[in-house]
């Protein structure tokens, strides 16, 4: 699987998602810088965490018209996977990859945590070795999670198993607990929490090391 | 513009500091000099009061690389590697304005660290509120938590972990300590002293505003009650801009394009400008008219007293300047050209074609201020006869639940602790622990101070806050290296106050030496006083040791059922100036316990040993609360409780606060207790983990209970 991380100016998760993904993949990925208007040939484009813009306007905002967004929009539509974590996720429903929009949290502060995950679906290319049903633990790291949609979209998402991670207790405000989701093609997948942050004993735990595990899995 | 009396009084400038001035120039000075002689001369930039006093502390070791005097110490961590780091006080500004001035703080400190080459890798911070029902503390904890938080986690470096304590001896006057570590290449130390007659002086970084004019100045005097007024003299801190900053400096830095360079951190263009030409011993010629403003005719005397955040100044070698250019117009920031290294001597700002000042900087670095301010010793206190009696475990519940002891959950959580993915020790243990990335190696970090003791008697609690540092490393199994201080005191020219400095700073260099653990960067925060009444003496310590392999580090949680508890050192009872005498009976009586600094090094070295060794399972050290709160911390952090056999069931043995002693938990508890006493360390089994309560003679508290009041106090105060 060959895999390329996007950086922004303000970015500062794109060094952990490569270790992951080089630790997963057994391959340096590209680090494409946020200016260049054409992806390498890849299998898999990481939109990683951090604040991309200084979270100025909105989150995610400006980062989402960016020169590379334009190509990953066209890869996306042509299957190519995208992942976005955190930042990455409030970049992607910006970029209209992904429905609904990331609201400051219902406390108003950041939090910072492990969080339990119920895994809503795990018959996703970014699923696949978790277990349907089963509860994950995972931080979270941020100050604009509280996803929301409106309740036709909401309905849409979960008729339609595209919610794959739901948070096992109220975190941040999200409308039915959402943590993560897919877009129609099952190609994108957008989560708040960071599984680039648990892929080894000594950080706390490997739940999320098993989400970069199906990803080779699925896409060789 | 003539120089009144009055203008040299606004300038915080004595009529005898005044004259030196008018000695050193042969003329009166205008403005934009003055304004700069009264800045470089500060409390804050020029360490007047505290100068002959900080050289008593032992700033030397083997593995120290730079000592104090450059922009952080710098330590040798092996393999080429080092590491940089400091903490800073941001008193003043995070009471007036406590967001931006806690956020700037952060921002401050990690310029001071990646200045020198190191990518920040951890950020600490040692907080200080009033009384928590004072009408302005929620205001003023949630403000500055917001903005440690807004500022670090934005940067993306962690914020790994601190110490939060409250007292009404800081309701007027809080302090926000905050401290970076980075990692660096040995061979990538990046200096300030310009050189190199010729060679361009570059402006990087953010526009330069008229934020934050004269906040040296505001930060060497005491407060007053219409502090709030001072209120536009706090700088607004932009994160976003600091993570750029950091990358562009980081990216040059990797070339060999800097022959010198330095933030523009307190005063600004002038403190920059003027020590990097000091310490090369060179002159600068700057053309104001090339500085990156942010605001529209803004004059030289705004320029060089500004406090914008995110900038920096640095030397090039001639011809690199389009090089450099690129990177930072990549990161989408300033660089200019504002000025030449000159063989002068002098210190020249061109402003509009005509000589806007020009300073010899040798008198103004050689001449500054340096008074031996009078000071008298703190009177010992006489030993008190503590209460007896009452419930233990009442008391322990109380304890963990009491504002100083009780979780700070809701503080960290509202930092980044982990972004990185190296944080591998975090908030809550004794010292948190971040991985060197890409290796076995991890450095473990803490931040410590009992002002309470401090103040019953300075020496016993210099010692002691770098006694407890030491520990608090020891305790993870890192060996200690080296530590910075924030030295946070009252108004100096009071001579109780300035004999509190002076007894801490003799405690904690004699501690330094004991423990071979040197201080190798620091602050100080003087005139910490509002309406005339002074802070407790907090000289905050942040202390950083290196575990060679990660794999042999030790947490505090009770890790299993039927492991035996062993308390290591020697246990007296102390229970003076103790947590249980002031949270149980309300009294802030009698001496602190006293620190052996032999046994402390004895006891730590040994623990130390055996963690590496693998014969111990878990490991805390014992400071605020005595032995049963260590264990109630054990066996919340496990979620395993306790049996406790041994012990009188006195409060003296429950609570008493001295020092140099450990609680482990082992497996084999006689090949423990055997190497003890092969080593000549007091050592005894008192318990046993296991089940779901603490238990102890005289009572027994469900873990659950424990974690309920270590809990409440934050989100009660604070989300209500």
């Amino acid at each position: 699987m060959k895999t390329a991380v996007i950086v922004f100016p303000g970015s500062n998760c794109d060094r952990d998602m490569a270790v992951a993904l080089r630790d997963a993949t057994g391959r340096e990925p590209a680090m494409v810088w946020h200016r260049d208007t054409e992806l390498p040939d890849v299998d898999l484009v990481a939109v990683p965490g951090g604040f991309s813009y200084g979270d100025y306007l909105r989150s995610g905002a400006m980062a989402a018209r960016s020169p590379i967004m334009r190509d990953v929009i066209d890869k996306a539509a042509k299957g190519v996977a995208v992942l976005g974590v955190c930042n990455g996720f409030q970049i992607l429903t910006e970029a209209g990859l992904l429905p609904g929009a990331l609201m400051r949290n219902a406390n108003l502060s950041f939090i910072c945590r492990d969080v339990d995950l119920v895994v809503e679906n795990a018959q996703t290319m970014f699923s696949s070795r978790y277990d349907q049903g089963s509860t994950v633990r995972i931080p979270v790291a941020h100050h604009d999670g509280n996803y929301f949609a409106d309740e036709a979209t909401l309905d849409r998402l979960e008729g339609e198993g595209r919610v794959v991670f739901r948070y096992a207790q109220a975190c941040n405000g999200s409308r039915r607990d959402i943590a993560g989701i897919v877009n129609d093609a099952g190609n994108v997948l957008g989560m708040m929490p960071h599984p680039e942050r648990l892929i080894e004993a000594e950080q706390g735990g490997t739940d999320g090391k098993r989400l970069f595990e199906g990803l080779v899995a699925a896409l060789g | 513009m003539t120089i009144t009396p009055e203008i040299v009084a606004e300038h915080g400038l004595t009529p005898d500091e005044y004259q030196v001035i008018l000695e050193s120039m042969g003329r009166e000075p205008n403005m934009t000099e003055l304004g700069i002689f009264s800045v470089m001369w500060s409390e804050h930039c020029s360490y007047k009061s505290s100068r002959v006093h900080l050289k008593k502390l032992p700033t030397s070791a083997p593995w120290v690389i730079q000592g104090p005097g450059e922009n952080a110490g710098v330590i040798d961590i092996g393999d080429g590697q080092a590491a940089i780091f400091k903490m800073e006080s941001h008193n003043h500004p995070s009471y007036i304005e406590p967001y931006q001035g806690a956020a700037t703080g952060v921002g401050g400190i990690l310029r001071d660290v990646f200045t020198m080459g190191a990518r920040p890798v951890a950020n600490m911070n040692a907080l200080r509120f009033g009384e928590p029902s004072h009408p302005k503390m929620r205001h003023l904890i949630s403000g500055v938590v917001a903005g440690i938080g807004g500022y670090g986690n934005c940067v993306g470096v962690p914020t790994v972990g601190g110490e939060t304590n409250f007292h009404a001896a800081y309701n007027g006057n809080i302090l926000v300590n905050a401290m970076t570590v980075g990692i660096a290449n040995t061979d990538k130390i990046f200096y300030s002293a310009a050189a190199g007659l010729g060679n361009p002086v570059v402006y990087v970084g953010s526009k330069t505003g008229r934020d934050g004019i004269h906040g040296a100045t505001m930060a060497s005097a005491e407060f007053t009650e219409d502090s709030e007024e001072k209120r536009p003299t706090v700088q607004v801190g932009d994160p976003f801009t600091e993570k750029l900053l950091i990358e562009a400096c980081l990216e040059l830095m990797a070339s060999d394009a800097i022959v010198a360079i330095q933030d523009m951190g307190a005063a600004g263009l002038t403190s920059s400008s003027v020590e990097m030409a000091s310490k090369g011993g060179v002159g600068l010629e700057l053309v104001l008219d090339d500085v990156p403003c942010r605001e529209t005719g803004m004059t030289p005397y705004e320029m060089m007293l500004s406090e914008s955040q995110e900038r920096m100044l640095m030397i090039l070698k001639p011809g690199r300047e389009a090089f450099a250019e690129a990177i930072f117009h990549k990161w989408e920031l300033d660089f200019a050209v504002i000025g030449r290294v000159t063989d002068t001597g002098h210190l020249v700002l061109k402003f509009k074609g005509e000589t806007a000042a020009d300073i010899p900087l040798a008198p103004l670095a050689d001449k500054a201020p340096a008074y031996e301010r009078p000071w008298v010793p703190t009177p010992k206190r006489a030993d008190i006869a503590a209460p007896t009696g009452g419930d233990l475990g009442e008391a322990l519940l109380k304890l963990v639940a009491s504002p100083d002891l009780a979780s700070k959950r809701w503080i960290w959580e509202q930092y980044d602790h982990m972004v990185g993915a190296d944080t591998i020790g975090r908030p809550g243990g004794d010292a948190a622990v971040v991985r060197v990335h890409g290796t076995k190696k991890a450095l473990a970090i803490t931040t410590d101070c009992n002002p309470r003791y401090c103040f019953a008697d300075p020496v016993e609690g210099g010692r002691q806050a770098i006694a407890e540092a030491w520990r608090n490393l020891t305790a993870v199994g890192a060996t200690p290296l080296a530590t910075t201080d924030c030295m946070n005191f009252g108004n100096p020219q009071r001579p109780e106050i300035m004999g509190q400095f002076v007894g801490c700073i003799e405690g904690m260099a004699e501690a330094c030496r004991a423990l071979d653990f040197p201080i190798v960067s620091g602050n100080v925060s003087l005139y910490n006083e509002t309406n005339g009444t002074g802070i407790l003496p907090t000289p905050a310590i942040g202390g950083v040791g290196l575990i060679e392999d990660y794999d042999q580090r030790v947490g505090m949680a009770f890790s299993a059922a039927g492991e035996a508890i062993i308390l290591i050192g020697e246990t007296r009872g102390h229970l003076g100036q103790s947590s249980w005498l002031r949270v149980v009976h309300g009294r802030e009586d009698g001496p602190p316990p006293p620190v052996d600094l032999a046994a402390e090094r004895r006891t730590g070295d040994f623990v130390r040993a055996q963690i590496r060794a693998g014969a111990v399972t878990a490991a805390h050290d014992l400071s605020d609360g005595g032995l049963l709160v260590a264990i109630a911390e054990m066996a919340m952090a496990g979620g395993t409780g306790a049996t406790i056999e041994a012990g009188d069931g006195s409060t003296g043995w429950a609570f008493g606060e001295d020092q140099a002693r450990y609680l482990v938990t082992t497996r084999d508890s006689a090949a423990l207790l055997a190497a003890a006493k092969a080593a000549g360390v007091p050592a005894q089994a008192i318990g046993t983990t296991g089940g779901d309560a603490v238990s102890f003679g005289g009572g027994s508290v469900p873990v659950a209970d424990l974690r309920g009041a270590h809990e409440r106090f934050l989100p009660e105060l604070m989300d209500r």
